[in-house]
């Protein structure tokens, strides 16, 4: 799934060409890659969701972190379709319980990702799920929050990937699933 | 459409303080007791004397989610529903498993700023000041039946809003759906002609 194009699913296709890219969004030279029309279409939100089942379903995998807010939106189905429990991931002050937390560098400053204490055990095996990996740097911190508490990372799963920002090499040494690139 | 409204007495896991909810004996469905007992309630967040519904411990336990989705999957499921609209964050988390399950688009409903392309937006009142959330133009189309979807009603301030965003776009609200309801926060109200439906109800504080 990730980069072979003569193995490449026929499903693919179909995702990717329901991507819309806005330019200068959030800010002027960024093509934002928007998946919210992904999600206007039943068939290839449900083959993104498919594509990600089939490769997780027989590994064991027990949590699927889910990274706010995109995240949310694909962790949940993958989760529920493999018996696996959700765990959200989210920006400073949102999770209401006891809270451990990863800081992150932004371009300028840093950010922070939570997760509630107790939501993951030793011994768990997790996927991590967003929308897209660009620098890596929200991913990086959500393996070192997993790990932190014994979980054991097994891969990390995004719909599009920016290969160019290398964010595949910030990853701890973690594989990445990807459906699309965007060059 | 009827109000099918269905509590039970939820259990706190945290707190010492007994949330008491009228229960309904008969017809009640089998898979509520346990999705009830699932949300962990916190006291004093965000802030002193508010009672936090924590959904996320029922996000922890498997059986509970699944019950979660399948009981709205049940009910909205050939009822010619092409669109399921999620209030940010935890909208997000109910919405898309419920959309996919009945073959209809799933609307993101957002805080502003936050959609990439043009957008729809409401206002809304909080305790103090106002806020307000946005949909993408073009996200639903004039004659689509919707359903609003969020974790929770409190006071109804943010389901009122995506009603009218979506409602001035043409778009029919069937009904919005949460798995709480803090009924003294009186939310309903605030809905008009739209029909609610809930899973479990909670003291508010």
């Amino acid at each position: 799934m990730s980069g072979n194009k003569q193995d490449e699913d026929p499903r693919i296709n179909g995702i990717k060409t329901k991507i819309r890219v806005v330019p200068d969004f959030p800010k002027k030279g960024i093509m934002f890659q928007d998946i919210t029309t992904v999600l206007l279409d039943p068939k290839a939100f449900k083959d993104t969701i498919d594509l990600f089942v089939e490769r997780y379903r027989d590994k064991n995998i027990s949590v699927v972190a889910g990274i706010e807010a995109r995240g949310f939106i694909f962790g949940p189905p993958i989760a529920l379709a493999i018996g696996a429990k959700f765990v959200p991931l989210r920006k400073p002050k949102k999770l209401p319980g006891e809270t451990i937390f990863e800081e992150y560098e932004l371009e300028y400053g840093n950010d922070r990702l939570e997760m509630h204490v107790g939501a993951v055990e030793a011994g768990d095996r997790a996927l991590v799920v967003d929308d897209l990996i660009a620098t890596g740097g929200t991913l990086c911190a959500a393996i070192n929050l997993l790990e932190r508490v014994g979980a054991e990372v097994v891969e990390c799963a995004c719909v599009i990937e920016l290969p160019e920002l290398k964010g595949r090499q910030r990853l701890k040494g973690k594989p990445l699933c990807m459906l699309v690139e965007y060059r | 459409m009827t109000i099918l409204f269905v509590c039970y007495k939820q259990q706190p896991a945290v707190s010492q303080e007994s949330e008491n909810m009228t229960s309904k004996e008969d017809g009640q469905d089998p898979r509520l007791p346990k999705i009830a007992s699932s949300i962990r309630v916190i006291p004093d967040f965000p802030k002193p004397g508010i009672m936090f519904q924590d959904i996320t411990t029922l996000l922890l336990d498997t059986e509970a989610f699944k019950d979660t989705i399948d009981i709205f999957v049940e009910r909205y499921k050939g009822k010619g529903i092409s669109v399921v609209a999620g209030v940010e964050a935890r909208g997000f988390i109910f919405g898309p498993p419920i959309a996919l399950a009945i073959g209809a688009k799933f609307v993101p409903m957002r805080k502003p700023k936050k959609l990439p392309g043009k957008v729809f937006s409401e206002e809304y009142s909080l305790e103090y000041g106002t806020d307000k959330i946005e949909m993408h133009v073009g996200a639903v189309e004039p004659g689509e039946r919707a359903i609003i979807i969020d974790d929770l009603i409190a006071t109804g301030g943010t389901l009122s809003a995506a009603i009218r965003l979506l409602e001035r776009v043409g778009v029919k609200i069937v009904e919005c759906a949460c798995v709480i309801e803090l009924p003294e926060l009186k939310g309903r109200d605030k809905l008009g002609e739209t029909p609610l439906f809930i899973l479990v109800t909670s003291d508010a504080a």
